[in-house]
């Protein structure tokens, strides 16, 4: 990887990181801790469900979090079960 | 460098419910407004508001905006702007009405009328039963009300800057303010935004203390570009706290699991809360839980491998029980600490909540501070919301009455801001001189070399005031608190950013809100120690009594010479007649 490209993944992780910030706590701690132990694993396709995720607004998620809906869209039920598991106590 | 630069007639710093509500205002009256956000608009902390917004509508049991009027000062501990507190409860109807037909869906009762909760602290006929006030569209009102200001102002063609952060604020000679420096946080590059007025409307924060309830993002910066500019905060010692956060994480685990049996342990098993309150025990007053707690925990007797946490017991509740009559509060605790509240306890610590203090702001949000007989405007400059204190909660505020605070306030500056643009129809000059001081506090951090991090000293200002100026505060802690901020203080010089790249450097901003961060601390613990008295949210265990022959008045915390004033509370309403301060009993 050339110094270019390094720069570019390293931006694209804080533009993530700053993406997870959000209205609520919960989200904070679930969506910034996935980004900082687990993104890196995830499978190009997984990384733009992710990237997909953090358009939905934070109430969706939190419910989505804490099973009080389930998304329509499989690949982000998915997402959000790893994301719940990911969390370290 | 030539610095790019825009023009408005107002710029709001901020994007929740308070910037929201005021920038609707300005743009529906045809006012060019620009509204600068950190993060995009609906992720603002409003959104985390789920038990919703108080008005006397009499919905569900009787009530008037009387009641709730007296409701509020008592909860206030008579800290409370009278004159204040009266516009707000007597706007409270018509704003929660104009929040319905602008699209808040609000819950409904059979007979179509808007729904109505009971929270604590809301009662009929000044003191007496409890009354049910507050208006709730499901769990989500926050997020509702967020949502429909924002497509509000969409419509209403109000200027957006999503992901930009506001640095400084600007003010030339004579002290009138300009607007702001901000920059983008996607390219780094600074911006200029010049208005005729500026409205600040950035939050609370709850970011002070290690264990808290609130978002990353609120880190009271707004609070700290008023310090800058020489304004005071008034009455920063009063943060409310809750006795039972999830411990290490802060997020609320509600009364109702105290409420339904359930009860407190330290190390030894014990039940400690017997020893402090031997009538109420895990049932007393919030204060009188989080001191026992952290006391239980100061003395070595908290649990866990570090012992800095207490154990909530709710398991012999039984898992029917528990997913039946908490089940939110179950399914955090399972997600964040691997804990089955079933089988086993629940490791919890008191978690800061609510920035009382704030801003001094009059009832149309203008900004004041002291002269030599009564106070005056800050000329261009407003702050509504949590930054600002206006002083509708005083000492302790009513849960409800914030998302109601930032409506009510944030149409009433609104209202302000136009008038006066409409004497004010030009822009004033900008010297060179009026940015420097902004261009200086935003260069510091292309310094370079070895030094502290700035995540590290963060977390030990934070573990600091948690100790030092949280739950329990005495003469001796305070003081000892104070000297240890100052030295945090003197460190800051020593952090460097490792990252100097200017595309999402996440590091600097970061940074900027620890130097925000740490201004505030300074008010927060220097007003706690010089405040003599236990009243509402500030509790001293060395003056355990409200004392309003000596306190009745409000703190103001100067950042300049670090110098403490005080200003009397209005105790005179606008219509009605003032309610004398009793004891506060509930
Ligand atoms: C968990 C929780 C539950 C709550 N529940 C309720 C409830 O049920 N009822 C109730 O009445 N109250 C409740 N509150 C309190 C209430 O949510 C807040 O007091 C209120 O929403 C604050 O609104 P605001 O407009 O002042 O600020 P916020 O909504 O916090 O918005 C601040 C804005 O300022 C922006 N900002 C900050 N700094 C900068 C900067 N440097 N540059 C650019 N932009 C910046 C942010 O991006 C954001 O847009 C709750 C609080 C919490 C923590």
């Amino acid at each position: 990887m050339n110094n270019e490209e390094q720069v570019t993944v390293a931006q694209q992780h804080q533009r993530l990181m700053w993406q997870c910030r959000r209205g609520m706590l919960e989200l904070d701690i679930l969506l910034q801790g996935f980004v900082e132990r687990c993104y890196h694993d995830l499978s190009a396709t997984e990384k733009l469900t992710f990237d997909r995720l953090l358009t939905y607004s934070d109430q969706d998620l939190l419910e989505y979090f804490f099973q009080q809906a389930q998304a329509d869209d499989k690949d982000i039920a998915n997402l959000v079960i790893s994301i719940r598991n990911a969390i370290t106590p | 460098m030539t610095l790019a630069r825009r023009k408005f007639d107002t710029l709001v710093i901020g994007a929740g419910g308070g910037g929201l509500r005021a920038a609707l205002q300005l743009a529906q009256a045809d006012a060019k407004v620009a509204v600068v956000s950190k993060v995009f608009p609906t992720r603002s902390h409003t959104v985390a508001a789920q038990g919703g917004i108080n008005a006397a509508l009499a919905n569900v049991l009787p009530d008037n905006w009387h009641w709730h009027m007296y409701d509020t000062i008592k909860g206030s501990d008579y800290l409370g702007d009278q004159d204040a507190i009266e516009y707000m409860c007597r706007a409270a109807s018509n704003l929660v009405v104009e929040l319905e037909h602008a699209g808040v869906p609000f819950s409904r009762l059979e007979n179509g009328n808007i729904y109505q909760r009971p929270f604590g602290g809301q009662s009929q006929d000044f003191g007496g039963k409890q009354a049910a006030r507050t208006c709730a569209a499901a769990d989500r009102t926050g997020h509702a009300i967020l949502h429909t200001l924002y497509q509000q102002n969409i419509r209403a063609k109000t200027h957006f800057f999503d992901e930009y952060f506001a640095i400084d604020l600007i003010k030339d000679e004579e002290g009138v303010i300009l607007g702001a420096l901000v920059m983008s946080i996607e390219t780094g590059e600074p911006l200029l935004i010049e208005a005729k007025t500026t409205l600040l409307a950035t939050g609370g924060a709850g970011q002070l203390f290690r264990t808290n309830t609130n978002a990353h993002i609120n880190t009271g910066d707004g609070l700290a570009m008023a310090l800058r500019a020489g304004i005071p905060l008034q009455d920063m010692e009063f943060f409310q706290f809750h006795p039972t956060g999830i411990a290490g994480k802060g997020m609320l685990i509600s009364e109702a699991a105290r409420g339904e049996g359930g009860y407190l342990t330290n190390k030894n098993g014990e039940r400690f809360m017997e020893r402090y309150a031997p009538n109420a025990k895990d049932l007393a007053s919030r204060d009188v839980v989080s001191r026992a707690i952290f006391i239980e925990v100061q003395e070595g007797r908290g649990c866990g491998p570090s012992g800095d946490y207490v154990n909530l017991n709710i398991n012999h509740l039984g898992e029917e029980v528990l997913n039946k009559r908490l089940p939110a509060i179950c399914d955090s605790i399972r997600t964040f600490l691997r804990v089955d509240p079933a089988k086993d306890p629940v490791p919890i610590y008191p978690t800061a909540h609510y920035t009382m203090g704030g801003i001094p702001t009059n009832r149309q949000g203008q900004v004041v501070v002291p002269i030599e007989h009564g106070e005056e405007p800050i000329p261009g400059l407003y702050a509504v919301g949590e930054c600002a204190c206006v002083s509708v909660h005083g000492a302790n505020r009513l849960g409800g009455n914030s998302l109601l605070d930032i409506v009510v306030f944030g149409r009433a500056a609104g209202n302000d801001i136009i008038g006066y643009l409409r004497e004010h129809r030009y822009h004033r000059p900008i010297n060179e001189s009026d940015v420097e001081q902004a261009m200086a506090h935003l260069t510091r951090w292309d310094r370079k070399g070895d030094g502290i991090s700035v995540a590290g000293l963060r977390g030990e200002l934070q573990a600091i005031m948690e100790k030092y100026c949280g739950v329990f505060r005495t003469e001796e802690i305070l003081q000892q608190g104070l000297e240890k901020v100052l030295e945090i203080e003197q460190r800051l010089d020593d952090v460097v950013l490792y990252d100097h790249s200017k595309i999402f450097n996440t590091a600097r901003i970061e940074a900027f809100e620890l130097e925000n961060l740490v201004d505030i601390a300074l008010a927060t613990v220097k007003s706690a120690l010089s405040r003599q008295e236990s009243r509402g949210a500030h509790s001293r265990v060395d003056y355990p009594e409200r004392d309003d022959k000596h306190w009745l008045k409000h703190s103001l915390f100067y950042k300049q010479d670090r110098r403490m004033a005080y200003k009397p509370v209005r105790l005179k309403p606008l219509t009605v007649d003032t309610f004398p301060p009793k004891e506060r009993v509930y």
